[in-house]
């Protein structure tokens, strides 16, 4: 894999020849057109001529909605007499076509990397990663609602990405760093970065790295009742009023739920998202719903983040990227619930 | 020097005070201060010592009457369905209010939802509340670190700026309409009252709309609700919106369809608005918290207009009075039977009708 040099203007050359080939998406800062979202909400089809303006800190929606997309079709049906399709369900046909994504930031880069753990026998889900290209920029600030080197990651890192740009003074760095990559850059020609970028790049990245903090650490290694039985979720869930806004906006939510949808005899099973934020996400058949309260579904959210998923798969399902911080209608602040669930593991 | 708002909080923290000290209260719903810039956080006070937490300032855009039911509940008995309701009064709860607020408290008494003597409201008359995304709108590209806030003034400071805003021209466009910012409902006063404005225009921005044409109006409506990710966070943060199961989540029949699709989207929307006609204080607790900036007010906004000039109310303004959109006396328009020719509308002043129709032959039922 190379690292090369890019200008400004051979960067705008570049993405005006992606966009003749490929669906290529950037953040949409202002409201776009219905047309332009092909349902990505926060998310707008790239349009020639345009300059590509990246807000400071991570794109106002996630990248997964190219990965897991509200909603995706997992078969198709038939309920009308003499169909051929009557009794039969059929795999839809799906777009094979790369769909560029540009302006991501390292933190949903990883994000995109922690879901495949869980989606890792996915079809549906593997086949969207095989066709998106993300086209990301190290972040040269960050926000005062970053965190994601408290979370383990670094504004300069490159991991997840297919091609990953690096300021300079005069233009970027790019990294080359997969297969998908090669194909965006094929046939350019670019300078191969000089040892001297490189090493510079190098010496940025390095101690940017931390891995587990010492909170980290504590949690991990702490008992999950204790945890659980934290006196701090009775206020959280008093204040937090059980919308979904956090785990939508979250890069790393992602469940979701599965129903048929039929109009006029035609049918698709559709997987949406959903929310465990919503009561009837944990409702059973018979009316019973094991997480019943707000303060249930608050804390199944944070410790399932911090400390099931962790348990179940290694990393942390957080990212550090803030947008639940910034946008939560009640302020609920998941650094706080961080250093709250910390304390707990450290009373004894 | 202490601004109005340093004021007020001293005022509402010796007030939660003196109501836990002597056990007046069980509990008070107010704010604590927020971990950004222009936020806030509910906050329910049990204890004296926590009254030192509690906070006003000009960023309460949530409607706190959203846990008024909930928080009464927490400080009952607990008790089983079909036990007998206990015969000493129950626990009280203060809730800090403004115009807007005590208008849904009112709503909710009428609705049956809260019981008025169990409920004391500290009245708090509003100065407007400030739109974080208005103030965010001034410094595009620029992150917000800190906010200090004037009578008059907001000074805006970044990683390398400082800037001083007039702060009436940040205030949410539902409070700069707004003609009833001193709460309806008081028991405890802090602060000065604050007079009834006189706004010509009350439903410009809901005007503007009108004028348009259908294809104009049908382009706004698909642009404004496309980036909706149906959340629900207008929803739940809205007092009025109890409903045990929301209709979104009907599963026989099934109302809509939970994709993104626009129809589905467009019509949870829709339906959510004409929930809310005629109880609607325009509070605009929706608006504020919608991650992605839909302008779903519009909608309610639109309904308040035609309930205030068609049956000559506005929601929540008298305690008294019965829930008005439930009673059907003989001289309301008729306008869901439309094979009658189009009765004319009484030329009612607002609120004549509140108190329950005297005329006889009126089949007016109180809730």
């Amino acid at each position: 894999m190379q690292t090369v040099m890019i200008s400004p203007a051979e960067l705008d050359a570049l993405i005006e020849k992606w966009q003749t080939y490929y669906a290529v998406y950037v953040p949409a800062l202002a409201k776009p057109a219905a047309a332009t979202t092909d349902w990505a909400p926060g998310w707008r089809r790239f349009v020639e001529g345009e300059p590509l303006i990246l807000p400071v800190g991570p794109t106002p929606a996630s990248v997964k909605t190219f990965y897991f997309p509200q909603p995706e079709t997992l078969l198709s049906f038939s309920l009308e007499e003499n169909h051929p399709d009557k009794g039969a369900m059929r795999e839809p046909v799906k777009s094979q076509g790369m769909q560029v994504v540009l302006g991501v930031r390292p933190c949903d880069a990883a994000s995109v990397l922690l879901n495949q753990l869980p989606f890792i026998e996915d079809p549906l889900y593997m086949a969207n990663c095989q066709r998106t290209a993300l086209v990301g920029f190290t972040c040269t600030s960050r926000l005062s609602t970053c965190f994601c080197t408290e979370m383990g990651g670094s504004p300069l890192h490159s991991a997840g990405l297919d091609l990953a740009l690096s300021s300079l003074e005069d233009g970027f760095i790019l990294e080359v760093l997969s297969e998908k990559g090669e194909i965006l850059v094929a046939g350019c020609n670019l300078v191969p970065a000089s040892a001297s970028d490189m090493a510079g790049l190098t010496a940025r990245r390095q101690g940017a790295a931390p891995g587990d903090s010492v909170q980290l650490q504590l949690l991990r290694s702490c008992a999950l009742n204790r945890l659980y039985e934290a006196p701090m979720w009775q206020a959280l869930g008093e204040a937090c009023i059980n919308c979904g806004a956090c785990t939508f906006i979250c890069p790393t939510c992602f469940c979701f739920d599965i129903q048929d949808e039929v109009v006029q005899g035609q049918g698709r099973r559709i997987r949406y998202w959903d929310s465990c934020m919503f009561p009837l996400y944990s409702q059973h058949t018979s009316g019973h719903n094991p997480r019943g309260k707000k303060l249930q579904r608050t804390r199944n959210r944070f410790l399932h983040k911090l400390k099931y998923f962790p348990d179940r798969f290694g990393p942390f399902s957080c990212v550090g990227c803030g947008r639940c911080i910034g946008d939560c209608p009640v302020n609920i602040d998941i650094r706080e619930v961080l250093s709250d669930l910390v304390r707990c593991t450290e009373l004894e | 020097m202490a601004t109005i708002n340093d004021k007020i909080t001293d005022a509402i923290r010796a007030q939660a005070r003196k109501l836990l000290e002597t056990g007046e209260v069980a509990a008070l719903i107010g704010y604590a201060a927020g971990s950004l810039p222009m936020t806030v956080k509910p906050l329910v006070v049990r204890r004296p010592e926590e009254c030192d937490r509690l906070v006003w300032n000009t960023f309460c855009v949530l409607n706190l009457a959203t846990y008024l039911p909930e928080v009464l509940s927490s400080v009952e008995i607990p008790r089983d369905l079909r036990d007998p309701k206990p015969e000493e009064p129950q626990a009280k709860v203060a809730i800090l209010a403004t115009g807007c607020w005590s208008r849904n408290i009112v709503v909710q008494i009428q609705e049956k939802r809260v019981a008025r003597e169990r409920v004391v409201v500290v009245g708090v008359g509003s100065r407007g509340m400030v739109s974080r995304a208005k103030v965010k709108a001034l410094f595009p590209g620029q992150e917000i670190l800190t906010v200090e806030e004037g009578d008059h003034d907001l000074v805006v400071q970044g990683l390398d700026f400082t800037e001083t805003i007039n702060r009436w021209s940040v205030v949410r466009d539902n409070c700069q309409t707004c003609a009833h910012p001193d709460p309806v409902l008081v028991d405890i006063r802090i602060g000065e009252p604050v007079s009834e404005r006189k706004n010509p225009h009350p439903y410009k921005q809901v005007e503007l709309i009108e004028q348009r044409s259908v294809d104009e109006r049908w382009a706004w409506f698909t642009a404004e609700f496309a980036t909706c990710i149906r959340c629900y966070a207008c929803r739940n943060v809205c007092p009025l919106c109890y409903c045990p199961t929301c209709f979104v989540d009907d599963a026989k029949p099934q109302w809509l369809g939970k994709s993104l699709d626009a129809v589905d989207t467009g019509l949870f929307h829709i339906l959510r608005a004409h929930h809310c006609a005629g109880r609607c204080t325009d509070c605009g607790a929706c608006e504020s918290v919608c991650p992605m900036g839909i302008n779903m007010r519009m909608l309610t906004k639109k309904l308040n207009k035609d309930v205030l000039e068609l049956f000559g109310i506005e929601a929540g303004m008298e305690p008294e009075a019965p829930l008005q959109l439930t009673m059907y006396p003989s001289a309301s328009p008729e306008f869901i039977v439309t094979d009658l020719a189009p009765v004319p509308v009484p030329s009612r002043k607002p609120f004549e009708s509140a108190g329950i129709p005297s005329a006889e032959g009126d089949t007016s039922c109180k809730p």
